[in-house]
Parts: structure tokens; sequence; C-alpha cells
């Protein structure tokens, strides 16, 4: 083995420290903060595989998002929960006395999430930049109307709520072994995807596609690749997402949920994997600390009278600067590497 | 259904079909020139309405003079928004220019709930505008009819403005090729500008005729008009005016027609102008008006 | 780009300015220290950005203005924390952990839209140290069910939806009614549903309602479902959702020569919908919480004179529940004699004829009010008392 190996092995089990160590210093409501950081990295890592490294500018996010969600809901409530929140129209039969553990329901929501990427994605892969957006969008939007309108199976506007923790035991120390658990696993895919020769052709097919074309790549087929490991994340992320907070509704997965997750790409660098880890985890963290300007600023004797939305004000502003300044986001497209640290120090110590 | 039934419900349909063409058209024109979505159009739509509805009641000033204004303060904003978001990144990958364009969207509708407060405004109508018609049992409001006469003048000084003036002549150029436009000492930038400027003046145009026959104001209103009418435009076929408005009246007779036939899918009435934008792009990507084009390498 | 950054920094000035909040405040002075401890924290979550911020500002009001008439309990200084959950869920699961574990509150008032209110009832069920939550309109059942600690000042829609269909069959005496549902709103749903239950009952005939539509939220034009109602042979229209397209849907069917009895839910009762739809609001009905003519408590009376004299405006029905969700708290701190959050929730279950702004507040086993309903119309521009029903069955 050799010594990045050994690094990269070790920094990952003193992460695994470090999440034990928080689990029991943190509050809980930092906890929670720290667990959404975990699911928006995985969705800004699935996210960024279809939009970073293969270059298609996919917009559907929220729509995979919420066939995990909902998938996983509906397979690990009890029966009597799915009574209790289908009181105006009773739950389809074969829905009603489903339940299985969390894990297998986990897994099979990454799958619907993946088959209905594929079943999108084999139309819409042939389109390009804007068209792909504008399409994917749609059918994003379709399929929040059509979980809207199904009642008997996802109980409409209404919702769901009551949905268990995350976790086999239902545990609250449970649950943050999960997302940043999951958040770890995907990390390491993504790595070894992009590192694998399937990575070299998705960053073909970004920087040129017809010449990649010529190199013998088949386009469709790692279109559909990229395509449909990125919506099996997002299924898992959406689902995770919906655990967290316990209840999901249609409006959850409206447009602008996709904008934050591509907002949070592009903060830190379209097609870098660390980037995208680091800048989920800040923007989470930076939306709640802003709160502070929904309210009154006392400075110095004059108050600043809290004005609502000042929040969202000050983010968009700062988003601009970053997209009109730094474009290539926090890390453009550079990685994180030992390599790079190793230099480093061997600079600064010959210096 | 009877026959003054479905009358109603195409004169319903024709004057929601002329409002989507209006904004459409401006769409059209941006995309045109620059081959971006502007994200933001639908916010430069709100914005003209609000400034609007402002001039009459804080101002109190007459309706038209009202308009004008609005239409003149959206038309600089306009070039402004160009300036500042989407110049700087003229060189830059495609992508970056619909991030920033997304993330324009994303600030102004913030701070128009900032500035306007998210309580919904009652948009203040002249009687020559709601005066209701009733002929042949079918039942119209003047403002409906005023629509289609609007977007049906905007067509006429478009296409003569592109087709038979030397701005038009130059945009069109433009929309061809930047470099090659350049270097024929063509000033990119003011066409650009002009162009966003005649997009902006449209976007205004049509946010007061939505004011005035859905007099409701709210910051995210431009949010779901704008994505149908860029659906219009790509129906049509994006960069051609006459396709916009075809599409535009597709887009509303069809949304009508549907509720009219069968009430029970009216739930997915949102689902139809994404259906028809898929469908679309999987037959005839170019669009009904469009003109095939192959990819430069 | 150095312009460039000047003018993004000159828009956040404006932005800060346009709105013209900066005042000079005394600096607090003395209240440090020993006070601290006497402060009981009460934690407001609304929608004040976003798609429902309308409703959001409005109970914020009526919570501002019972917290300065009744500043005070069990002699302590009580301190309101709003905080904004962005007409989102993920941002109502967030406020309320964070009202719940790093504010500390002892209790928590909200919010407009039942959906958020789930969303932190399920953060406040999971959360060790449970804090009660009393919210102000959120009418959707699954909101106190199976949650204990959750209460609601208002009455729920089954409640709602049977008196309009007893008023659609006895007053209108309308056989026949037609639906134009807000699909992607849980109140509307569930409203219609009950409706149509008793409606049916009432008329003994199954297809009673004779047309149904839905719409979604941000649609504006309603042309289509309306003019079909026209042929229909509908005798009222029962048109459930928020104010915002229902007003749209007054002057659209006024428009189209529709004069049906058009009948909604507490919703409506937001001048905007006056504003918005004109003329064209004259006579349409709704239930809804309370009206100053009625005369339904004392409160009611002390309530009206505050608002009126603080905004100088008729206050808005969500307006006053969320004034009586903050007096029913500070009432039953009182009774709890203790700022323990399981004592306050104990004492709230317990609430029995609680007069309130917004009606006599009784709340049964589920914690949801039971209380009568007002039906008003709208006459000459104004909101006009008609009947009050109550929850006897």
């Amino acid at each position: 083995m050799n010594k990045k190996n050994t690094l990269t092995l070790i920094s990952i089990i003193a992460f695994i420290v470090l999440l034990f160590i928080l689990n029991i210093n943190l509050g809980i409501y930092q906890m929670r903060i720290f667990n959404l950081c975990g699911i928006y990295v995985i969705l800004a890592l699935s996210l960024n595989l279809i939009n970073g490294f293969v270059g298609l500018f996919s917009l559907g996010h929220a729509g995979f998002m919420a066939v995990g969600a909902y998938t996983c809901a509906l397979l690990t409530m009890s029966r009597e929960m799915k009574e209790m929140n289908f009181f105006l129209e009773p739950i389809v039969p074969w829905l009603k006395n489903v339940q299985v553990p969390f894990p297998l329901a986990l897994i099979v929501a990454g799958i619907m999430a993946a088959i209905a990427g594929a079943l999108i994605g084999a139309p819409v892969l042939r389109l390009r930049d804007d068209y792909l957006a504008i399409a994917t969008l749609g059918f994003s939007e379709i399929i929040r109307v059509i979980f809207t309108n199904t009642q008997s199976i996802t109980n409409g506007a209404l919702g769901i709520k009551g949905l268990p923790s995350i976790g086999i035991t239902g545990k609250t120390w449970e649950v943050v072994i999960w997302t940043w658990g999951i958040a770890l696993l995907t990390i390491i895919v993504m790595v070894l995807l992009i590192n694998s020769s399937y990575g070299r052709a998705f960053k073909a097919i970004r920087e040129d596609e017809i010449a990649a074309e010529a190199m013998g790549i088949n386009l469709f087929k790692h279109k559909m690749m990229a395509f449909i490991i990125g919506s099996f994340f997002a299924g898992i992320g959406g689902a995770l997402l919906g655990h967290l907070i316990g209840t999901i509704d249609p409006r959850m997965f409206f447009i602008v949920l996709t904008f934050n997750i591509v907002l949070i790409v592009v903060l830190g660098g379209i097609g870098s994997i660390t980037g995208s880890v680091i800048s989920a985890v800040v923007v989470t963290i930076a939306m709640e600390v802003l709160r502070v300007l929904d309210g009154d600023i006392i400075i110095g004797g004059y108050m600043i009278k809290g004005i609502p939305g000042m929040r969202m004000v000050v983010f968009s502003v700062l988003l601009m600067m970053v997209i009109l300044f730094y474009q290539r986001g926090l890390m453009g497209t550079k990685e994180f590497s030992w390599d790079w640290i190793l230099n480093r120090k061997k600079k600064t110590v010959k210096s | 259904m009877s026959f003054s039934i479905f009358l109603q419900h195409l004169v319903n349909g024709i004057s929601l079909g002329s409002l989507y063409a209006l904004l459409a058209i401006g769409y059209t024109m941006v995309y045109g020139i620059l081959r971006l979505i502007n994200f933001a159009h639908g916010d430069v739509f709100m914005l003209g309405t609000y400034i609007a509805f402002y001039a009459m009641t804080s101002f109190f000033l007459p309706w038209w003079m009202s308009f004008l204004i609005a239409i003149a303060l959206t038309c600089i904003f306009g070039i402004i928004l160009e300036r500042s978001a989407y110049r700087p990144l003229r060189n830059s990958p495609r992508i970056s220019v619909m991030i920033s364009a997304i993330g324009a969207s994303f600030l102004i509708q913030n701070l128009a709930i900032v500035i306007f407060g998210g309580r919904p405004k009652a948009f203040p109508i002249a009687p020559i505008f709601s005066r209701i018609l009733n002929i042949g049992g079918v039942s119209i409001v003047s403002v409906s009819l005023i629509i289609p006469v609007i977007t049906a003048i905007a067509l006429y000084i478009l296409n003569y403005i592109v087709n038979h003036t030397k701005v038009g002549m130059a945009m069109r150029a433009v929309s061809r090729d930047y470099e090659a436009s350049r270097l024929m000492g063509i000033d990119v930038n003011s066409i650009i500008s002009f162009t966003f400027g005649t997009g902006s003046v449209l976007a205004a145009i049509g946010g007061i005729m939505w004011g005035l026959k859905y007099p409701q104001l709210i910051p995210l209103m431009g949010l779901m008009p704008g994505l149908k009418c860029f659906i219009a435009a790509v129906v049509g076929g994006i960069g051609n005016i006459r396709g916009a408005v075809i599409g535009g009246f597709i887009l509303g007779l069809g949304e009508i027609m549907i509720v009219a036939f069968s009430p029970a899918l009216s739930g997915y009435r949102d689902a139809f102008a994404f259906v028809l934008l898929i469908i679309i792009l999987l037959v005839k990507p170019s669009g009904l008006m469009g003109q095939n084009t192959v990819e430069k390498v | 780009m150095r312009k460039l950054s000047l003018l993004l920094v000159f828009v956040i000035v404006i932005s800060i300015f346009a709105v013209g909040c900066v005042e000079k405040v005394e600096a607090p002075k003395g209240d440090s220290g020993a006070e601290k401890d006497e402060v009981i924290k009460i934690g407001v979550f609304q929608p004040l950005t976003g798609a429902n911020a309308a409703g959001g500002a409005l109970e914020k009001e009526g919570v501002e203005l019972a917290h300065e008439l009744y500043p005070e309990v069990l002699g302590k200084k009580v301190e309101l924390i709003f905080v904004d959950n962005k007409s989102d869920k993920i941002e109502s699961a967030n406020a309320a952990t964070r009202l719940i574990n790093k504010d500390k509150v002892s209790l928590i008032i909200g919010s407009w839209g039942s959906g958020f209110s789930i969303a932190a009832g399920e953060e406040i069920k999971k959360a060790e140290r449970k804090v009660p939550a009393i919210g102000a309109s959120c009418t959707n059942p699954l909101v106190t069910k199976g949650n204990d600690y959750y209460f609601r000042v208002c009455f729920i829609d089954p409640f709602q939806g049977n008196v309009m269909a007893n008023y659609a069959y006895n007053e209108v005496g309308a056989k026949k009614v037609a639906f134009i549902i807000e699909k992607t709103n849980d109140y509307a749903v569930g409203l219609a549903k009950f409706f149509e239950d008793t409606f049916k009952e009432l008329t003994g005939d199954d297809k009673a309602v004779v047309y149904e539509a839905f719409y979604n939220t941000g649609d504006q034009d309603f042309t289509a479902q309306l003019t079909s109602i026209k042929e229909s042979g509908a005798e009222a229209i029962f048109a459930p959702g928020n104010f915002t397209e229902s007003a749209l849907i007054m002057k659209q069917a006024k428009e189209l020569g529709i004069e049906l009895p058009i009948l909604g839910g507490d919703t409506w009762e937001t001048p905007e919908v006056i504003k918005i739809a004109g003329d064209a609001a004259e006579g349409v009905v709704f239930s809804t919480f309370f009206d100053a003519h009625a005369k339904l408590t004392d409160t009611t009376t002390e309530f009206l004179d505050a608002y009126k004299e603080k905004y100088d405006k008729e206050p808005a029905a969500v307006t006053a529940l969320a004034f009586d969700a903050y007096i029913l708290a500070l009432d039953a701190i009182e009774r709890a004699d203790s700022t323990d959050p399981t004592a306050i929730r104990d004492a709230i279950a317990a609430t029995k004829d609680f007069p309130g702004a917004a009606g006599v507040v009784t709340l049964d086993e589920n914690g949801d009010a039971v209380k009568s309903a007002v039906i008003k119309t709208v006459k000459d521009g104004k909101f006009t008392y008609l009947t009050t029903v109550d929850p006897a069955k």
C-alpha cells in the first residue's frame, strides 16, 4: 500500500471518529444541520456527475428526489400510519400492507429513481445544452404534477407525515451514520468512477462531443450511464431528506429545489468533487447563519430593523458575484489530492 | 357541449394564447441573438407590472402615463441586466451564462420580495379595459380584445425592424456569427443591448396586459408564465418571431381545451405545457417554424 | 469589473434603505445579567418570505399585537423569537429544531400553512425536549393527529366543509353544485371532500356534484373551468382555495356572466380579495372564524380596538387567530404556573371555554378547537356578517 492510500484510509477513519465525537457533543439543532449537509453533499455530487463531468445541463433533480422520497416513505411506513395519513382517499391496497426495513427501502428508492432517470434520459439525452435543461426541468415538473394528482398513491397535496426516523433502530444517533456514511460512499463511488475509463470518457464528452464520438466513445451509452447513476443517488438523497424532515409533499419538490442544488454545484466548481462537497457544507450552514439578517441587528446604537427576506437577497448577491467574478467556482475542476498537500509542504520546507 | 359554450372556450383560449404569444416574442428575440434562455425574462415582466402599479397608486399618474413610464424603466432595467449579468460572460461556455441567468432571476425575485413585500397587490384597472361585452352569448372583457391587437402590432413592428431596417440587418448578422459581424464593423454590444431593450419593452407590455387581465401582483408572478412562454417560443421554433406567436396560441388554446373537454384532467394542466415541449423537442427540435440547423464543429 | 461590484454593493445598500428601516434605538441598558433568566421565550415560525409570505405576515401582525398588549406573564417578560420558514417544509423543520434546541423556547406558535406546521410537528415529536405548539390557522386534520404536542385555536376542515354544505343546501337552496378545487393545496382538497360528503347526504343524491375541476396554486386563468360550469346545471359553485387565486375566480366568473352564488372557506377573508376581485366579489359567501359584529367574546372587542388603533384597517381572521394563539399560550403558562414545556402542554390540553378574539375555544382530545363558525358575505365592498353556526351537531 502506498503512502497516499494510507493517508486516505487514515483520514476516512479520522472522519468517522469525528462523526462520533460530534454526535455526542453537538446539540440536536446543530446535528440536524450537519445531517442536512451530508444529504446535500449526496445531492450536489449526483448533480455534478451529470452537469459537471458529462456536461449535460440537467434541471430535473427535484423530480428524481421526489420519486426516491415517495418510494422510501411508502415502503417504510406502518399500516396504521398510512391509514392515518390517507384519511381523504384510502391508499391503494397493494401499498397498504407493504413494510420493509429502511436499508432495503432506501435501495429500492434509488432504483426507482434510476428507472425514472432511464425512462426520461432515453428520449431527452439526444438534446443539447439548453434544450436538455428545459426538457429535464419539464419532466421534473410533470413528476410533481402527477404526484399531486394520484391521491390514492401519494396522498396528493396533503402530503405524507410520520416518516420513520432514518436508520434501523429509530434512534437519533443512527441518523448521522446513515447521512454521512452514504455521503462518504457517494464520494468514494464518484472518485472511482471519475478515475476509471468511464470517467475519462465522460470528460471527453464534456470537452467536445463530436471529437469524443470520433474517438469511438459511445455518446448515448455514456450519457445514459451518468444520468442513471446521478438519478440513483438523487433518489437516495431525496429519500434521506424526506426521512430527516419526517414529512413530504409534492410542493417540496418544486423547481426551486433543483436550482438550490445547481447553485451549490456552481459555487463549488462545476466538475469538481471536492468543490461540491465543500460548497454543500458551506452553503447549508451559511443559510442558517445568515438567518441573523432576517432579525433585528443592532450596530453601535442603531437598529437595522429586520427585513424578512434580506437573507435571501444577500445570498443571491453573493451568488451572482461568484458567477460573475469567479466563474469557475471555488475549485474550478481541480480536486483535492495528497500530492497537492505534500508538494506544498515540500515547498514550504524548501523556502 | 353547446356551440355557444364552445365558442366561449375558443375565445378564452385565443385571449390567453395572445398573452402568451406577446411574452414569447420577447424570449425568442433574446434567444435568437444570444442563444441564451433568459430565465430572468419572467422577472423583468414582473418588474414592469410592479412599476406600472406603483406609478398609478403611489404617484397617482394616469394609467397611460404609468404604462409608458413602466415600459421605459423596464427597458432600461433590461439593458442594465444584460450589461451586468450576461456581458461579462460573453466568451464563457453557454452553461455559465445560463447559470448566470438563473442567478439573476433568483436575485430579482428575492429583491422584489424585500422591496415590494410578499402580499399580493391589486392592479388598478381603468374602466375601458374592464368593460364586459356580450356578443351572441359569448362574454368578452374589453382587455381580451385589446391584447390580440397589441400582439399583432408588436409582431408587425418587430418584423419590420428585423427585416427592413439597418438595426434589424445587424441583429440578423449578430445572431448568425458574432465574430464575423464584429469584423464587418457591427457594434455587437450595442446591438445586443438594443435586443435586450426591445425584449424588455415587450415584457413590460406583456406584464401590464397580464395585470389588466389578471389584476393580482406577487413577486413570483413571473416564474410560471416565464417558463410557459419560453415553451411557447420553443414550440414555435425559437428565434422565430412568427413561430413564437403561433406557439403562444397553441399553448393557450391547448390549456383551455384540456380543461374544457376533460375536467378530470384539469389537475394536470400545468403539465400540458411541458408535455407539449417534450413532444416537440423529440419530434421536431427546431420547432414548428424553425429551420433545421446542423451543428457546427 | 470594479464598476460591477460597485453596482452590486449599491443594490444591497439601496434595498436596505428603500425600506427605510434604520432607526436609532436606546442601547439596551441594565437588563442584561440578572434579568435574562426572567424572560419567557415564545418562538413563532411563519412563512415571512416565499409563496405564502402574505399569510405569514397576517399572523405575525396578530402575535405582535397580542405581545404588545400582554408583554408579561408570571411577572416575567415574554420574548418573541420570529423565525422565517420561507414557505418551505425543510426550512420549517429547521426552524422548529432551532427554536426548540438553540433558542430553548417554552412554546411555539405557528404556522400559516398546514404543511409547514406538520413538518415542525414531526420535529417536536422527535425532539428530546418536547415543546408544545399552538397553530393559529392551520386547518388540516393531520397537524394534530397523532401528535400530543400540537394544538390549534381554529376549527378543522371537516367542520368547515360541513358548515358550507349545509349553507348551500338550506340557505341557497341548491340541489346541484360545481367544484373548482385548488388541487395543490391540502386545505382545499380536504374542504371539498367534506363538503361533498355532507352535501350528498343532505340531498340524498349521489350525483349532486355535477362538475368537478381543479387548478394549481399560482394559476391565473380559470375561464375554461368556469365556462364549463355555465352549462353544467349547477346551482352554486364551491371554490375552496387560496385567496389570491379565488379572487381571480370571482372576477372571471363575473366576466363570463355567471351569476351563481360562489361559496368558499376562511382563506377568503382578506382585504385583497375585495381589492382584486372588485365588485365581482359581491355576494360570495364563505365560512370563517370571527366577525366584529358577532361580538363573540369581550376579547373580540379588545382585539378589534387595539388592531384598528395600530394598523387602521380591518383585521383578517387569521390575525385574530394568531392573537388567540398567543393569549392562549399565556393563559396556559399562567395556569401551569411554570415555564416547563410539559406542564404548559398539559395546561393547554385542559383548555376549556377560553374566551379568544375569534370565539370561545375548547380543545378536544385531538387538540383541535371546537368552536362556532361564522358565515359571511361581501356586500358593498365589505365583509358582512350573515350568521353563526354552532359546533353542536
